[in-house]
């Protein structure tokens, strides 16, 4: 199987959905010049200005504007540059996006895909590094997707294109240049279905976006010691596909979340009390999180290797998790 | 006003229209303080001659994005008054199955697309539509509604230099009514004319009398044509007058006696009979058959069932 990149994963995803579909309209800050990662690269010499549309920098205008072109016939498909930046389109996004279709009374569908790069690395500092799939995972009527491998990058943009909901599609940006197999051809992956990338019988581990791979290293080195670990990777957020999750745990008795969001309020803390809800009797030890320090993403890349958590990390947590000694 | 160039059907068919409403927004303020409404209604009493006036200058298939206070431009547009009110009373039989109330009536089929509570929030959501009409490229206008108090919002501005570097077929149409929610709106900016804005822009504008259905048409019309043509956006100020407060329980700004004179209503009504386009007891008649319409509405809005319980999980997602 040939190998491709992250990004150019995204880039195909585009390319074949726009001519599949002629509706299709992308738009955000610089797309015409492929953005700051190159993700919308050779689009507009293959569809035009008309449909690859570039915006001055006013996210929260752009962000409405996506969605009033969604509820009257376009399928838009909008960059943010950074997730940080999509704070000023939250009324857009959380008030109108998300609402639209259950405040009209299903009368109005709102086929929107927002993609936004998220994540730490290089330096960028507090407003270029956010992870806020958690915020946008709370609000009814969002779908959340946080693909990691460069197959899933391209086959979930696909999926989350054709989807008839507003769908946030979040790019970690220290993933883009990684390489995985290509997509399959015809081969597709719907929203909403987790994957097994490890297995193993005696702990669970989620990783989030980018700390699938982190964890992935974790269960490595956990081998070596003699622990088994199976690695779960969500790749879709809202909705979160809970018995994939839960039929794991109940085979090892032990699960630890890892992201790269704070870890207080981050997903992790919903995963975590669905999956007690679930299998509080199969769990040998309380389900242990691993996330950024509660702080601003720093800048100095000194700092920011302490902030991102590694797989020393998950191990420390994988221990103390086999560690336990439950009290009957 | 000039009437001369009006043909008495039409000008008969604004009174019916302004009427229609100002019924409509009686009754919804009776059943609001017998109870039977619940939330925060924001009524219109005062702006019918905007929504009567523009409405009449579209199409069925453009699209009008309303704000909070939008009931008159749904009705303007051809909403069906029952479907509304039993909308407003949250009855399974609403526009929106109870699921939008009077703030997010919504009714696609005759242009009236939704609307929104959060102030300005529509113009974007007005923009994006003007970009599907410009690329369906059936002529197609995009409208948005709102008073005053949106003029200092940030997607104000932004959508306004969008609209106009992307000679995107859109109205900006403003009632400004002085009251940006509870305050004046010298309270709130040194801009006493919102369409001053527009000029920034390069945005063709126009303020009118809101209180002169006429004028309104004909602002709006030129301006619709200009969007028709592919010649970009337009803003249209209409000075009004909110005969209510800021929404129901809250006192009106004016004085009771101060109300009539401003009241497009009846001012309408008295120039069309001062003018002899129609005799006192047809206005009379047109005032009574909205009335009664409205009535009926209303009462077959309260006889409708409530939703039932499993409808506040449906319709979260699109399946």
């Amino acid at each position: 199987m040939a190998e491709t990149r992250y990004i150019n994963g995204i880039q195909q995803a585009l390319l074949e959905e726009m001519a599949d579909d002629s509706t299709i309209r992308v738009m955000g800050e610089d797309v015409t010049f492929g953005g700051p990662f190159g993700a919308t690269k050779g689009l507009v010499e293959a569809y035009g200005e008309s449909r690859v549309i570039n915006t001055p920098i006013s996210e929260a205008t752009i962000v409405g504007m996506a969605v009033g072109a969604a509820i009257t016939g376009l399928r838009p498909v909008l960059e943010i540059m950074f997730v940080d930046f999509i704070t000023l389109g939250m009324d857009q996004l959380v008030n109108h996006a998300a609402k639209l279709h259950y405040m009209t009374g299903g009368q109005l569908e709102v086929p929107l895909t927002i993609r936004a790069t998220c994540g730490v690395g290089g330096g960028y500092g507090a407003h270029h590094s956010q992870s806020l799939e958690a915020w946008f995972s709370h609000v009814p009527g969002l779908k959340v997707v946080a693909p990691y491998t460069p197959a899933d990058a391209k086959a979930l943009l696909k999926s989350s294109i054709r989807d008839n909901n507003t769908v946030l599609f979040l790019e970690h940006r220290g993933l883009y240049w990684t390489r995985g197999e290509e997509l399959a051809e015809h081969e597709q992956v719907a929203l909403g279905e987790a994957v097994v990338r490890r297995a193993g019988k005696d702990i669970t581990i989620l990783g989030v976006s980018k700390m699938v791979g982190t964890a992935l290293k974790a269960a490595e080195q956990l081998a070596e010691h003699g622990i088994e670990a199976e690695v779960i990777d969500p790749r879709t957020l809202a909705p979160l596909d809970l018995d994939t999750i839960v039929s794991s745990v109940k085979r090892t008795g032990h699960l630890v979340i890892a992201h790269e969001a704070v870890e207080t309020g981050g997903i992790g803390a919903e995963i975590a009390a669905r999956v007690q809800e679930a299998a509080f009797n199969e769990l040998a030890a309380p389900v242990m999180r691993v996330g950024a320090p509660f702080s601003p993403v720093p800048t100095s890349i000194a700092l920011e290797k302490e902030f991102v958590p590694g797989p020393e990390q998950v191990i420390e947590a994988v221990r103390r998790s086999i560690a336990y000694n439950r009290v009957a | 006003m000039t009437t001369s160039e009006v043909s008495r059907d039409d000008l008969r068919s604004f009174l019916e229209s302004m009427w229609l409403i100002r019924a409509f927004e009686e009754k919804a303020a009776e059943i609001y303080a017998r109870g039977k409404i619940n939330g925060l209604l924001h009524l219109g009493m005062g702006l019918e001659g905007v929504a009567s006036g523009a409405a009449s200058a579209m199409r069925r298939d453009d699209y009008v994005f309303g704000g909070h206070r939008a009931h008159a431009h749904a009705i303007a547009r051809g909403a069906d008054i029952t479907s509304m009110m039993a909308e407003l009373a949250g009855r399974s039989t609403g526009l929106c199955g109870g699921k939008g109330g009077t703030m997010h009536l919504s009714a696609p089929d005759v242009g009236f697309v939704t609307a929104t509570g959060v102030v300005a929030g529509n113009i974007p959501l007005a923009l994006g539509a003007a970009l599907s009409a410009r690329e369906a490229g059936r002529e197609q206008v995009s409208a948005a509604v709102f008073g005053d108090g949106a003029g200092q919002a940030g997607v104000f501005h932004e959508s306004l230099n969008i609209a106009s570097l992307w000679k995107l077929p859109m109205l900006f149409i403003c009632e400004n009514n002085g009251y940006a929610e509870f305050s004046p709106l010298s309270d709130h900016t040194l801009v006493e004319r919102l369409s001053e804005y527009a000029k920034t822009y390069g945005v063709p504008r126009v303020t009118v009398d809101g209180n002169d259905v006429l004028a309104v048409r004909d602002a709006i019309a030129e301006a619709v044509q200009r969007a028709r043509a592919g010649k970009g956006p337009s803003f249209v100020e209409c000075l009004t007058h909110r005969l209510r407060g800021h929404y129901e329980g809250k006192k009106s700004e004016y004085e009771r006696s101060e109300i009539d004179s401003k009241d497009v209503v009846r001012i309408f009504e008295r120039k069309l009979i001062e003018s002899g386009d129609i005799l006192r007891d047809e206005a009379t008649e047109i005032a009574r058959l909205a009335r009664e319409r409205v009535e009926q509405a209303a009462k077959a809005a309260l006889d409708a069932p409530w939703p039932q319980a499993d409808q506040v999980t449906t319709q979260v997602l699109s399946t």
